[in-house]
């Protein structure tokens, strides 16, 4: 499938947003060229720019630095030769599935008659004959994403970028239609000259992709560009799938560095300050337990998401999180258990929130905003203002999460309070207990 | 019954007064200025045309009084939608025309009237002026509603639905017809019944304007029934109102009911509404295979040839529009030729206000603290009865059954067409005009605030009312934890329409004549009244200038703070 054709080039590409001290990279230098014929996956965490890379793509963004070349040619505006399958479907409710389908033809001038031809050929070839004068509130997810399918094939895109698409359907009909796509597209029925699907479950990628382009966040880059060199239709059991998903994990999950490094520098220091991860930590307590119990203190990644039926991008926050806090390590896709780990698998509740708050006291992020709190006179800070500070090291949503979570951890560990109808972040003491 | 929320534009809601509200405020100053300018060429002395009380005549009144309406209607849908439209899409042009429709909404309007109708007259025919003066009187009462609503819709229609547009390559018209319009359609729809409503309780205050030898008048409903109150005729009176009922309850079942229930496809969820407005003129022309004719051979075809025609067109200026520039250009002209005008308008209205003696300036302000009270009392009184009354229909769903649309039609007569009676019911008694003019603002704004709370009660969930009687939280106490600051949102919402709505109603509430004697208590609005009446025009100006500053500065400084304080603290959802 070696495609000699380059479709699409991305050049040196950069997406910032805001200025000054508030300026964030979301994608930082990424080059990538798609060529006839492949099947690209854009796979990587939550928060690594993929969506914002497929939108730089489509056209529908200008980057803020770099070169989109299509076939060549500098891209201007929305390239009329793509087009995007939504995660949320993006179907309008009050069309029906025909109309929705027939839009872009409408768009491009298309007559009606012909219009009226291409929609019905094209619903009945992903199986929804019979079903042109419906609306879409009246079908299931699974079937609003089939008429997606139709209303972005209906114009005969070139590239076909999928975002997410089957990551809000329910797991039966994700699988159906993935295989139903594969099988259009390894049978050569589609128009389309190459597939760009942007994910962050790895099986998927696996499944589906003959190349996968994996990145990571802070900032959004791309860490890896492997091919898959699997026959299809793909088993999703055989150990060649398996050895492929291993690798991806491997590669995403990446190896515990020294200390100093993994946990970053406080908001307002030189260097990175740490993303915390967004996890429950119900759920940690739960892998560290379940991994705390095999014979080598290990396991693989993979097999563990598996098992506890989590979704890869979870599974890598709580191992990610298990991490920072000092309770496992990670290397080539496995996870290991520390000692630390292991007490806090074994503890009981009050034991597990005192490690917690231990531990978590370590992290730069706490130190800096006890430090703060400490300094205060009430002993409390608004929670508007700590996210201002930290909005110097993240974009706002993001400082915002950052509040949210160190505010979760805390209370967990009995160190930090919040006031939701005062919205201040307290310091948790004995004497301020009883004054509640 | 939907409850619309007030709207503010979000990005001023910290700040208080801008410099965009500042140059706003002047340009009122300014506006009003001319006007008055204006006015003074105004004849002096105006005779309408005599009203008949005859009933047979009434079919032809209400023919053009709704023809009124409908005309100032069209005006107001064809401005929201394209101020709407510029002010979603220039982010430059937002800045300003942002807050000033915040300002525009709290203007209480019926005190232009006066203005309007006399700076009309000086320059147009008398039967014109009037005219133009009732069309663009409810014209402004209607608009700003609808624009906000429009505004809203635009803004926030999801980022995906956007981009599916986009990358469809739907042209400006096509992203119009199948995205924005479809999406705005359901807010567009209610806040027109809505104006359709306010609408009535202006144009029946426009159709007859009666001071001292100038007698402003247009033969319809409004005139019909102030003239039979005039002459103490009760039975036109009746005859007047039941004709204005069957009208607004004619239109409602053949008009809107219709349009909600069609509207109800372009809902944006995805599940099945059980409680979807349902009408049965709607479903009657549904099953029609006229209807359904009409629509596949001529509405569709057309519709498709304008599609076809506006994407010829569009292609062609894409083509053009490679080297344009220029427009920025005639934007500036307009902007210099503007402030021009608004600092001439500013300069004359100042020159008026000077000769303002003190004494003057004292009783403005005697006035508005007079009306101020009034509509304090009116909204308190309001609020005594439908927190109760609202709260009981709110929670008893049986009870809601029979009230609401009970409530609903008495709430659609304007209680500007009522004034009369309570004229003609009060006015024998010590102080009857204070009392009628209470009572008509209550009457007028009383529907808000009751529609609100039993809103509001209903949307209480079970759980707090088990919860309030496991807990045994009962008499104030139940009042106090649990129901008030349930209500508090909703309450706020139904406070602040209604005192505009009081505020309004101020002018046609202060001052009368009545059989023959001119009847007036202390007042901004019967110092607005007063002024035309007797060509005092740098009074005038002062006065509805004064009402207008209140009233601007009454949102902001209470009513703004208090409904952010509702919407952060006190929602439930």
């Amino acid at each position: 499938m070696e495609g000699p054709t380059p479709l699409l080039e991305l050049q040196n590409v950069t997406q910032a947003y805001g200025t000054g001290a508030k300026r964030f990279v979301a994608v930082s230098g990424v080059s990538l060229t798609i060529h006839e014929g492949e099947f690209v996956a854009l796979l990587g965490p939550s928060g690594c720019g993929k969506s914002t890379l497929l939108r730089i793509i489509t056209g529908l963004q200008k980057p803020s630095e770099g070169r989109v070349l299509y076939r060549g040619q500098p891209l201007a505006g929305v390239n009329p030769h793509a087009t995007i399958v939504f995660q949320t479907f993006a179907l309008f409710p009050w069309l029906t599935v025909q109309h929705n389908v027939e839009l872009g033809l409408k768009a491009r001038g298309v007559p009606k008659a012909e219009r009226r031809e291409r929609a019905i050929a094209l619903l009945d070839k992903v199986g929804l004959d019979g079903f042109e004068t419906a609306f879409p509130r009246e079908l299931s997810g699974g079937m609003r994403q089939k008429v997606g399918f139709a209303r972005a094939m209906a114009v005969e895109p070139e590239l076909l970028c999928l975002d997410e698409p089957f990551s809000a359907l329910d797991v039966l009909s994700a699988e159906t239609l993935r295989g139903e796509l594969l099988d259009l597209w390894t049978g050569g029925e589609l128009p389309t000259k190459a597939i760009l699907l942007v994910t962050h479950n790895i099986e998927e990628a696996v499944y589906m992709a003959d190349r996968i382009v994996i990145m990571d966040k802070d900032p959004g880059r791309v860490v890896r560009d492997m091919k898959v060199d699997l026959p299809y239709p793909r088993s999703q059991k055989s150990a060649s799938f398996l050895s492929v998903v291993d690798t991806v994990y491997a590669v995403l999950a990446g190896r515990t560095e020294a200390e100093y490094v993994e946990m970053g520098t406080a908001p307002g220091q030189p260097g990175r300050t740490r993303n915390l991860p967004e996890i429950d930590i119900a759920g940690l307590a739960i892998v560290l337990e379940l991994v705390s119990q095999s014979p080598t203190r290990s396991a693989n990644l993979y097999d563990l998401a598996r098992e506890l039926k989590l979704d890869s991008d979870e599974l890598l926050k709580l191992a990610e999180a298990a991490e920072l806090l000092g309770f496992a390590t990670i290397d080539e896709g496995d996870i290991r258990v520390t000692d630390l780990g292991v007490e806090f698998a074994e503890a009981d509740v009050t034991e597990r929130k005192q490690l917690f708050a231990a531990r978590i006291r370590r992290l730069p992020i706490f130190e800096w905003l006890l430090d703060m709190l400490e300094k205060e006179e009430d002993h409390e800070m608004q929670w508007d203002d700590v996210q201002d500070l930290l909005e110097r090291e993240f974009p706002s949503e993001e400082a915002e999460r950052n509040v949210e979570t160190v505010v979760e951890w805390g209370r967990y560990g009995e160190l930090l309070a919040y006031d939701d109808s005062r919205e201040v972040i307290y310091l948790e003491t004995p004497e301020r207990e009883e004054q509640v | 019954m939907r409850i619309p929320r007030v709207f503010f534009p979000g990005q001023n809601m910290e700040r208080r007064l801008t410099w965009a509200d500042a140059l706003i405020l002047l340009g009122i100053v300014a506006l009003v200025g001319f006007g008055v300018q204006l006015a003074k060429d105004a004849p002096a002395v105006v005779r309408g045309p005599s009203i008949s009380l005859h009933p047979s005549v009434l079919p032809v009144y209400a023919v053009l009084s709704t023809g009124r309406m409908f005309l100032a209607y069209a005006l107001s849908l064809a401005f929201s939608i394209g101020y709407g439209y510029w002010a979603a899409n220039s982010r430059r042009a937002s800045k300003v025309l942002l807050p000033l429709l915040d300002i525009l909404q709290s203007v209480p309007i019926l005190s232009f009237l006066p203005v309007v109708l006399l700076s009309l007259s000086a320059v147009l025919p008398q039967k014109v002026a009037t005219e133009l003066a009732s069309v663009l009187l409810i014209f402004t009462s209607q608009v700003w509603n609808m624009t906000f609503s429009w505004y809203q819709s635009l803004t926030t229609i999801p980022k995906d639905l956007r981009e599916a547009a986009r990358i469809l390559q739907l042209n400006k018209w096509l992203q119009f017809k199948t995205l924005q319009l479809p999406f705005g359609m359901i807010g567009l729809i209610w806040n027109s019944m809505m104006s359709w409503a306010g609408g009535w309780f202006f144009l029946m205050a426009a159709e007859i304007f009666n001071v001292g030898s100038r007698d402003f008048r247009l033969p319809g409903l409004g005139s019909y029934l102030q003239e039979a109150a005039h002459q103490g005729n009760t039975r036109a009176i009746l005859y007047g109102l039941a004709t204005l009922t069957l009208v607004i309850v004619a239109l409602d079942q053949l008009v809107w009911r219709p349009l909600l229930a069609w509207s109800q496809r372009f809902r944006l969820d995805m599940v099945h509404d059980e409680d979807a407005p349902t009408s049965w003129f709607y479903d009657v022309l549904m099953d029609s295979s006229l209807m359904a004719r009409f629509r596949r051979n001529w509405i569709r075809p057309l519709a498709e040839r304008f599609d076809f025609w506006v994407l010829r067109r569009s292609q062609a200026r894409m083509d053009r529009d490679q080297s344009r520039a220029g427009s920025n250009v005639l934007a500036w002209l307009v902007l210099a030729a503007t402030a021009a005008l608004v600092g001439y308008g500013g300069w004359r209205a100042a020159g008026l206000l000077i000769q303002v003696p003190i004494h003057g300036w004292l009783r403005v302000a005697l006035g508005i603290v007079a009306t101020f009270l009034r509509v304090a009392l009116a909204l308190a009184l309001t609020l005594a009865w439908t927190i109760p009354v609202g709260v009981a229909i709110g929670t008893n769903p049986r009870l809601a059954r029979w009230l609401q649309p009970l409530a609903q039609l008495a709430a659609s007569i304007p209680a500007t067409a009522l004034f009369p009676v309570f004229l003609a019911g009060l006015v024998s008694l010590a102080g009857g005009l204070n009392i009628a003019a209470v009572a008509l603002m209550m009457a007028g704004t009383q529907w808000y605030l009751l529609f609100n709370v039993i809103a509001g009660a209903s949307a209480i969930p079970r759980d707090l009312h088990f919860t309030a009687e496991l807990m045994k939280i009962r008499g104030w106490e139940r009042w106090k934890v649990f129901l008030l600051p349930s209500l508090f949102p909703y309450l706020i919402t139904g406070s602040i329409t209604a005192s505009g709505g009081a505020w309004n109603a101020s002018i046609v509430a202060e001052y009368a004549e009545f059989s023959g004697q001119t009847l007036k208590t202390v007042g901004a609005g019967s110092i607005i009244a007063e002024a035309t009446a007797s060509g005092n025009y740098p009074l005038l100006l002062a006065g509805t200038l004064a009402m207008v500053f209140t009233v601007v500065m009454v949102n902001r400084l209470v009513w703004r703070r208090l409904y952010t304080l509702a919407e952060d603290r006190f929602r439930m959802d």
